[in-house]
This record gives C-alpha cells, structure tokens and sequence, in this order.
C-alpha cells in the first residue's frame, strides 16, 4: 500500500530558522530517510517554498490565476502533481490543461525548495 | 507543556499583529506598546500550564486590551486590581477573539505601525532604529551593538525619534487605495534601508542579522498584500541578494567581487524562492524599481559561471530602472553592465558626466579605478583608488582597494627598477 505523508507546521517559524538550525533539521531527517530509500519504502519527499511563492488556478470558466495559497476550506487536498518547467507560466499551461481535463475546485502552484527523487517504486493504488 | 523557544517564537511573530491591533485601539504607541508588554508577561505565566493558544496574536491582543483598560480604569478610580487568578476571561478568552479578529484587520494594522517609522522628518537611520524596536521588538540593546553606537545614545535615538513621530500624526482611518500605495511604498523603501543595513556590515553578525529580520518583515508584508508585484519584488531582491552572502567576504573578512565568488556557496533555497517571486511579480506587467533590480539579481543567479551572466539583458535592465528611477547610482551600475558589453572605455565615458555629483561616492572612484586599470592607464586607476580609500565606509571596502593599490605599486617599482641602471 502506498501512503502520502503529508507535512504540516508553522511556515514563519520554521522559514525563520538560521542555517545551522536549519541544517541540523534537515540532516536528522536525512538520517531517517537513507534506510527508508535503502529498503525501496520511500519514493519522493519535497520540501515547498512558503506559501507567499504560491500562486492558484481557480478551475472557473474560464480559470482565474489568484496571487497566494488556497484559502479555501470547503475542499480538500485529494492529490498532487511534481513537473520540471521552465517557469510559472509553463506550470499554469498544465495546470490549465488539466483543469479542461477535470474542472471543478483548484490547483495551487507552489515552487519546491527541495526535491529528493527517492527510491524507484512500483505503481500502486 | 509549551517550549520557551516556540512562546519567544511565537511572541516575535505575533508582535507587529498585535501591536498594530493595540496601536489602533488606543491611537498611543506608548500604551500599545506597554499592554503588549503585559499581555507577553501574562502569557509566559499562562501558556506553559494552559497550552499554546491557538491564535497567539488573537490572544496577545485581547489580553493587552483588557490590561491596557484594567490600568485605565486603576488610574481612574485608584482601586486595587484583582489579582492575577481572579481575572476569569484569560482561559475562554480566544475563541471568541478568533472570531472577530482575521487576516484583513491586520493588513492595515501592520502597515500603519510599519508607516509611522517612515515618517519624512525622520532621517533613514532613526526610521530603521524605530522599526527594529517598535515592529521587530528588538532590545535597544541589540540595535545598539548592530549600529555599533553606545545603548545610551541609542535610547535617545529612539526617544527623541518617538517624540518626533508624535500619535497625532499617523492615521487611523482604514487608508483608501492611493493612500495604502504611498504607505506601501514608504514602508517598502524602509525595510529595504533595513536589509542593506545587514547587507553592507559584511562579517559584523550583530548587524548582519538585520538582513534576516528585513526578509521576516517583508515577507509579511507580503502575505498581508498577495497581489502587489513591487512586494514580490522587494522580497525576491533581497532574498536573491542574502543568498550570495556566505560567497561575499573571504575567511579573513575581505571582499570578493561578484566575479570571484564561490557560486556554490550560494544559498539555493533561497534563490529558488526569489526566482518563484520575481517570475509571479512580472506576470503583473506592472514594472516597478524592485521588481527590475530582482531580476538584474535573477540573471546573475542563474549564470553557473560569471561567463554566463547575460551582461545585454542586464544593461538592458538598467537602462529601464534608469528611467524609473532616474539617479546618478543606477547610471553608475549600467555602466558597469555596459564595460562588460561594450569594453571599459564606453564605460569610462557614461560615467564621466557624473564625477561632480559622485565625487563623495566611494564606489565611482572604485568603479573609475578598475575600468583604467582595465584600459592599463595605472597613473589614473592610482588616483582614483586613492580618492576610493579615502571614502571607503568599511574596513573590508578599504581593503579591496588597498589589493589594488599594493598591486599598482608592486607593478610600479618593478617596472622603474627593470629600466634603471
């Protein structure tokens, strides 16, 4: 079974952490990870800029591109996508094409700060 | 059990929110000030046995309030308070606060307590003292040590600055679009004024802070204000500017030119961020000083090598930010662009026009210097970096120049005692 673990926390504090603090964090995980990758258990993990680098495509007819984050909290995070492009402008071309593809709610475009491929895993669902 | 570094965490992010809030309930910056004082030390009391609450700014804010009149009410009638057990509302204080306190109250609230450290009678130095100690809370003490003057000189620094500002002056109105433009601007310039205060110390950690506390701000700034492109601007330059910073001083302090810097020391995070910033900024297709000067930074960012830097766009930029914001120091910047496009004697030439009004400027004799030393004039690249190392406003400025001076002199005595008898 695959799972999603998805990282929740203050954006102000954690982005206001200097480089030692940060590097210490970011290397305890890394301790976590090695075996995890080592054992075929984890696939990508990511780290997102905060949400002022956010910018979402809000699925109307036809979609408006807001400044900032989802506020919104009727709906509820059901999925993501990772894509290599050249700039925001390429990434709300997907996303628009993907919101023909399911419209309805919104993708929120946020850049990552870090990306770790993982361990090659096989597709489950 | 609650941490004390996550209750100071928690206090200094709450801080401009809350004292903006307590600012426009009580028009007075010193009792703003004062009830979030108390309203911090009851909490250092309450969080620990309570919890976290769940909106610290919420709660700092209602807790000063009900300080803040509690001591009117003292004053008023001379009567003993009731001691600190007996005040009831401090546990079921929040839900009702959450409520009736949101994101847009606090727009304004922060850019009002940000826009009156920007007031024009004061000069830039009192307008970024007043901001670290009013917005960001730090100690007179620690601005003290960051300006490298003395806490007593400080204190009146930041008294007289006070004074000056006076509670009549700001407005409490909620602002109207032109008005909150021209406040943004202002507070924009300041902050800005704060970063290069962290930016130009080099080594001094003290007053290198400042960079971190100005990109805090700003980022704030931003979340209060999503959809404005000169506050993705401002933020994305000094992000793309602090991420060369461990590049920019060698071990021993000195300088290293842009050229010379070890790019992988650059912070990557943080030019990943400028980059996501400035790329949502100029989909406004509304130009502005910072937004053009975060992307001169974006293009040297993304040059692997200073082979790279694509030095036509870049003048390119320049000549743009010259007509926005017309000023001998941005023409003095173009030409550098220029002299990597065109050579150094183009460069020499754009610049001369300016040698009265920058005759005081370390950086146009630094600059004139080079570009001779460029074109093997040495007798002019001496004169000019002698006037340079005059002016110089750092130790490691100085230095820079002091590589070149000795190098001259070096090349100099070589050369008489090569053609000598």
């Amino acid at each position: 079974m695959l799972y999603a673990l998805l990282c929740y926390n203050d954006e102000d504090t954690v982005w206001a952490w200097d480089k030692t603090q940060d590097g210490e964090v970011m290397a305890r995980l890394a301790q976590v990870r090695a075996p995890l990758e080592k054992a075929g258990k984890l696939g990508p993990s990511l780290r997102l800029l905060p949400t002022t680098a956010a910018t979402t495509l809000r699925k109307s007819d036809p979609p408006l591109v807001i400044d900032g984050p989802y506020a919104e909290t009727k709906e509820q995070l059901l999925g993501f996508y990772i894509v290599d492009v050249a700039d925001l402008e390429e990434a709300l071309g997907v996303a628009r094409l993907l919101a023909d593809a399911n419209p309805g709610g919104a993708y929120e475009i946020r850049p990552l700060a870090v990306y770790n491929p993982g361990a090659p895993m096989a597709a489950g669902g | 059990m609650t941490d004390p570094a996550w209750i100071a965490a928690a206090m200094t992010g709450a801080r401009p929110q809350a004292v903006g809030a307590l600012l426009r309930y009580f028009r007075d910056l010193e009792t703003a000030e004062e009830a979030f004082q108390d309203a911090c030390l009851r909490a250092l009391n309450t969080w620990p046995k309570n919890g976290p609450p769940r909106d610290p700014a919420a709660w700092l804010i209602m807790v000063g309030r009900n300080a803040a009149l509690d001591g009117v009410r003292k004053r008023a009638r001379q009567t003993q308070l009731p001691d600190e057990a007996a005040i009831s509302d401090l546990d079921d204080v929040e839900d009702r606060v959450v409520e009736r306190i949101d994101g847009s109250d606090y727009r304004d609230d922060v850019l009002r307590l940000l826009f009156i450290c920007c007031h024009p009678d004061l000069p830039a130095p009192q307008q970024i003292a007043l901001a670290l100690r009013i917005v960001s809370g730090l100690s007179v003490t620690q601005i003290a040590r960051a300006f490298l003057v003395g806490e007593a000189a400080m204190e009146q620094r930041i008294t007289r600055a006070k004074a000056r500002i006076g509670a009549g002056d700001a407005a409490f109105e909620t602002p109207g679009p032109v008005e909150r433009a021209e406040r943004l601007a202002a507070v924009a310039a300041m902050l800005y004024l704060v970063f290069n205060e962290g930016y130009s110390a080099g080594d001094n950690t003290d007053r290198a802070q400042l960079s971190g506390e100005a990109i805090r701000l700003t980022r704030l700034l931003l979340r209060l204000y999503q959809t404005e492109p000169e506050v993705m601007g401002l933020l994305a330059l000094m992000l793309l500017q602090h991420a060369r910073a461990p590049a920019r001083h060698d071990a021993d302090g000195r300088i290293v030119l842009l050229d010379d810097q070890d790019r992988g020391r650059w912070d990557r995070k943080l030019i990943a961020e400028g980059l996501a910033l400035i790329d949502k900024a100029l989909r406004h297709r509304r130009p502005g000083a910072y937004q053009v000067q975060a992307a001169i930074a974006a293009l040297h960012a993304r040059a692997a090598t200073p082979g790279d830097t694509d030095w036509a766009q870049i003048e390119r930029l320049y000549a743009n930010l010259e007509r926005l914001t017309p000023s001998p120091v941005v023409t003095l910047n173009r030409a550098v662009a220029v002299s990597k496009v065109a050579g150094p004697q183009a460069a020499l030439e754009m610049i001369a026009p300016l040698a009265e009004r920058l005759s005081g400027y370390f950086h146009f004799h630094g600059l004139t210097g080079g570009l001779n030393l460029e074109l093997g004039r040495h007798e002019a690249a001496r004169v000019a970096f002698d006037k340079a190392i005059a002016l110089a406003n750092t130790a490691a400025e100085a230095a820079h120049i002091r590589q070149h001076l000795d190098r001259l002199a070096a090349d100099h005595a070589t050369r008489s005692g090569s053609s000598g008898p």
